[in-house]
């Protein structure tokens, strides 16, 4: 039995151990902000948080996150006005959505990380998720406006 | 579907009635006006029988209700042909719901594809909302005792400015519903000042659910009782199923069971591969239960596919005469006669599709009739090949489309639906099909591979005398036809429309064989086309010495239109003529705000420009390169572009910017190939597209105001940007890259 926390309820988990973390999402707990890319850890879509942290849920097994917090685009905010969501609104970075949640949540980690992030920084934080309609330079605008650094 | 899921404007999936049995109370004004969308594309066919409908309900509670029923799949489709029906209606934006329509012939065409959603449908819709405005005013005049035209509709209220009296259109609903309906001649439009959202920045109506990770797409619709299946298709195209031993699959936890898909019978369609399918209780499970199958397959006639071989093959097609698309002038003479020939090939590898969402569907079959629920660019194919697959009528198969997470082609080809239906009634359950991304990009549509041919001679200036151009690749006509070798309306797409000004113009196209499943993606062939053509042209203003902008207006020549319709279609004026003198304005537009002349190349840095018209819309682009030790860079992009009348310009600007990203894949790193009959690449680890870090830093888009009818928006960013990269490394460098992709070239 794996116990873990999911946006801040207790969860119990009995099933394979090496189920990764997103289908556990997705699949059994029905939710499906974390998206479904690649299964290798290779495009960001699925990503959450594990302890505060963006991590690859695709790649990530149930039996790594025994006792953990995850924080899925679901928990990130209860009304959805985290100050990342709200620059994604203001700059209407979207185009399908579908990779966004992912982009939301890595960037979130990197401004936990470093408040005031560099071009730079976000090259290097942002560059494992991929939007494949070309939202890059919107991400990069929003980023900025969130963290109040200069676009 | 879980109701939590369906806030504000979601796409709801959760009805099993149906979306439109269940949206209008029973006293609602349902107006289904009989409109003709005018397809500037196709020939004209004086039989053909139309019968689109554009559905708007209006609620006695003031609710306005809109059919979308175009797919979004990330252009904003979904907001901005609302957006046309609100503001004519004078609908107050926030009491607008949007609901996206199921698949059903009455709407017209629903395949969202060819850029063509508001260059199709601006007209439908206005009428759709003037005609209800008119309605309601009406309604009030009467209720009033006063004249029709002293009823002003505004935002939601009709209002008598004499007697300063108002009525809510909600008031008004049951009045307005008994009010002669005008006929199309008498219907009056708003003047553009009068615009509520109509090139506006409206936000997109799915916008919040997106950020919250509760949009409903593909992947995330789910019905009660569903299982979940993962496919192994034939590794070779074409191959079938011999033998197959599931032991060891099945004995995976939360694996059920193993089924078989037959394969398709040729041509190949739209229908799926055939294949075994892994069932389970969940996602995981399925796809853990098909690694562990053993198979043996019949390979095939393909199985000797090799992508180098292949090549060549085509370029040594394209430097025989080929099958002329289009000839001017003599060019054979005015190459006997020339004193310099400039010759060169180029070549576009197979291409994937590979939207963020892979293809999914959910479908049940029950009672002889299939519920299906699908991130599809075409809901009516879907109910046709579900159909056919289970040899039902397409009117038994309903389909509701979800938001597609990505869909750039690949997703007007249903075989993953139907997939799902033939599964379903094997089971008698609902059935999730999920591909893989490896199912994805090795089980594509590709975009065609295409080998050219550039051939001209040039006079002093370096202007050319003759130019012939060979365009070969497998065409998109082998889909429902086997014996198709040659490209039909691809030659359409930046060949035979090529806008120089040249006497002596030959265009070709040479004959290929087709060996993978070949689709439409994202510009189409216009991508090759534009790569070759406007490459060339920066190959003959090199060796010219001259200034590219000015090389490029040269050979544009003076402003004039082009009627580009075959002789027998020229009736009446085309509103789309090709218009000189608009694709010169983007030309010099994109050379002033990229500061053309201003900066000079050196230390690695240079720009590069092309033009291309592509789906009506006149693009330039220039694109800043830096190349550092065989590492290049994209600082900058200027896109001017004139598409006519603009409905939603961020909206436009944004699928520039995306246009410029998925360019700048074409052109540093996109390839499929295939060996022993194989595609070999699989994943994002060795399908490479662009990244934030490889992304064009700054991408500028500046739209050229216009009144002319609105054209394509979603493809045309694409085709100039491969050949303004090149063209920028060329100057740059001193590199020609003739070959796509660039991958190493510059190392």
């Amino acid at each position: 039995m794996i116990q873990l926390t999911v946006n801040g309820s207790l969860k119990e988990y009995d099933g394979d151990p090496a189920m990764p973390v997103l289908w556990y999402l997705r699949d059994l707990l029905q939710l499906t902000g974390a998206k479904f890319g690649c299964g290798m850890g290779l495009c960001g879509c699925c990503t959450v948080h594990v302890e505060g942290k963006a991590m690859r849920s695709c790649v990530t097994n149930m039996s790594d996150v025994a006792g953990k917090r995850i924080t899925t685009i679901e928990g990130l905010n209860p009304n959805g006005d985290h100050p990342l969501q709200k620059a994604w609104r203001a700059v209407n970075v979207p185009q399908c959505g579908y990779c966004q949640a992912g982009q939301i949540m890595q960037a979130a980690s990197l401004l936990t990380e470093k408040p005031k992030p560099t071009d730079r920084d976000i090259d290097e934080a942002m560059q494992g998720n991929i939007c494949r309609c070309g939202t890059y330079q919107r991400i990069r605008q929003a980023v900025k406006m969130a963290a109040g650094v200069k676009a | 579907m879980n109701a939590e899921s369906m806030k504000g404007n979601a796409i709801s999936v959760v009805s099993r009635r149906g979306f439109l049995g269940g949206v209008f109370s029973a006293g609602a004004l349902i107006l289904g006006s009989k409109l003709l969308p005018v397809d500037a594309l196709a020939a004209p066919t004086a039989d053909a029988t139309w019968q689109p409908s554009v559905y708007l309900g209006l609620e006695p509670d003031g609710r306005v209700i809109i059919i979308a029923h175009r797919s979004e799949m990330g252009t904003g489709i979904r907001t901005a042909l609302p957006m046309i029906v609100a503001d004519e209606l004078e609908a107050d934006w926030t009491r607008v719901k949007i609901e996206q329509a199921i698949g059903d012939a009455k709407y017209g065409s629903q395949d969202t594809d060819g850029s063509e959603s508001i260059r199709n449908f601006y007209d439908p819709m206005r009428e759709a909302g003037a005609t209800a405005r008119m309605m309601l005013e009406s309604a009030a005049a009467s209720k009033w005792g006063v004249p029709a035209a002293e009823c002003r509709a505004k935002n939601h209220e009709v209002v008598h400015a004499k007697s300063d009296r108002k009525l809510g259109f909600g008031e008004l609903v049951a009045l307005a519903s008994k009010q002669p309906v005008p006929k199309k001649e008498q219907l009056k439009f708003k003047s553009p000042a009068e615009y509520r959202y109509v090139g506006k920045n409206v936000p997109i109506a799915d916008l919040d659910n997106i950020l919250a990770g509760q949009a409903t797409f593909g992947m995330d619709a789910r019905v009660p009782g569903m299982v979940y299946a993962s496919i192994e298709h034939p590794p070779v195209f074409g191959g079938k199923l011999k033998t197959y031993d599931d032991a060891e699959a099945r004995k995976v936890r939360g694996v059920s069971k193993t089924l078989t898909i037959p394969p398709f019978k040729p041509p190949y369609a739209f229908q799926p591969l055939g294949g075994v399918a892994v069932i389970a209780d969940n996602t995981w499970a399925a796809m853990q239960g098909r690694r562990k199958l053993k198979i043996d397959w019949d390979l095939g006639p393909n199985a000797t596919l090799d992508s180098v071989a292949y090549k060549n093959t085509l370029r040594e097609t394209a430097r025989k005469a080929c099958k002329v698309a289009r000839n001017d002038g003599d060019v054979d003479a005015s190459f006997k006669n020339a004193t310099k020939v400039h010759e060169a090939e180029y070549y576009v590898p197979l291409l994937a599709h590979a939207s963020m969402e892979p293809p999914v569907a959910v479908a049940e079959f029950k009672n002889g009739k299939v519920e299906a629920w699908a991130p599809t660019q075409n809901p009516q194919a879907v109910q046709d090949i579900v159909a056919k697959a289970l040899g039902i009528k397409p009117a038994d198969v309903t389909c509701h489309v979800t938001l597609l997470g990505g869909g750039f082609g690949r997703k007007s080809k249903p075989d993953y639906v139907a997939e799902a239906a033939i599964l379903s009634k094997q089971l008698g359950k609902p059935v999730k099909v999920v591909w893989s991304r490896e199912d994805d990009i090795r089980f594509d549509f590709y975009h065609a591979v295409a080998a050219m041919y550039m051939k001209a001679a040039t006079d002093e200036k370096g202007r050319p005398t003759a130019w012939l151009q060979r365009s070969v690749f497998p065409p998109i006509g082998s889909q429902d036809d086997v014996m198709a070798k040659y490209g039909t309306f691809e030659l359409d797409m930046g060949w035979n429309d090529v806008p120089f000004d040249i006497a002596n113009f030959r265009a070709e196209c040479g004959p290929a064989d087709t060996k993978v499943r070949i689709g439409w993606m994202r510009s189409v062939a216009n991508i090759p086309h534009a790569f070759a053509v406007q490459s060339f042209t920066d190959e003959l203003a090199a060796a010219a010495g001259r200034d590219r902008v000015e090389y490029l207006l040269d050979l544009l020549g003076k402003p004039r239109k082009i009627d580009l319709r075959a002789p027998a279609e020229r009736k009446g004026a085309d509103p789309y003529e090709l218009d000189i003198a608009r694709m010169r304005r983007v030309v010099e537009i994109a050379a002033e705000q990229s500061g053309w002349a201003k900066k000079k190349p050196g230390h690695g840095r240079a720009l590069g420009i092309a033009v291309h018209r592509s789906f009506l819309t006149y693009v330039a682009t220039v694109v800043e390169v830096e190349v550092d030790n065989g590492k290049l860079r994209i600082p900058r992009v200027d896109i001017a572009l004139d598409t006519g009348k603009v409905i939603h310009p961020d909206r436009v600007r944004a699928q520039f910017e995306g246009a410029a990203v998925f360019g700048t894949s074409i052109a540093l790193m996109g390839e499929i190939s295939a060996a022993n009959g194989r595609v070999q690449q699989s994943n994002f680890n060795t399908y490479p597209v662009a990244r934030i870090n490889e992304a064009p830093l700054e991408t500028h888009v500046h739209i050229v105001p216009s009144a002319a009818p609105p054209a394509g928006v979603g493809e045309p960013g694409v085709p100039p940007m491969s050949p303004a990269i090149c063209n920028a490394i060329f100057t740059a460098t001193g590199k020609r890259i003739r070959d796509l992709p660039i991958k190493k070239q510059l190392a």
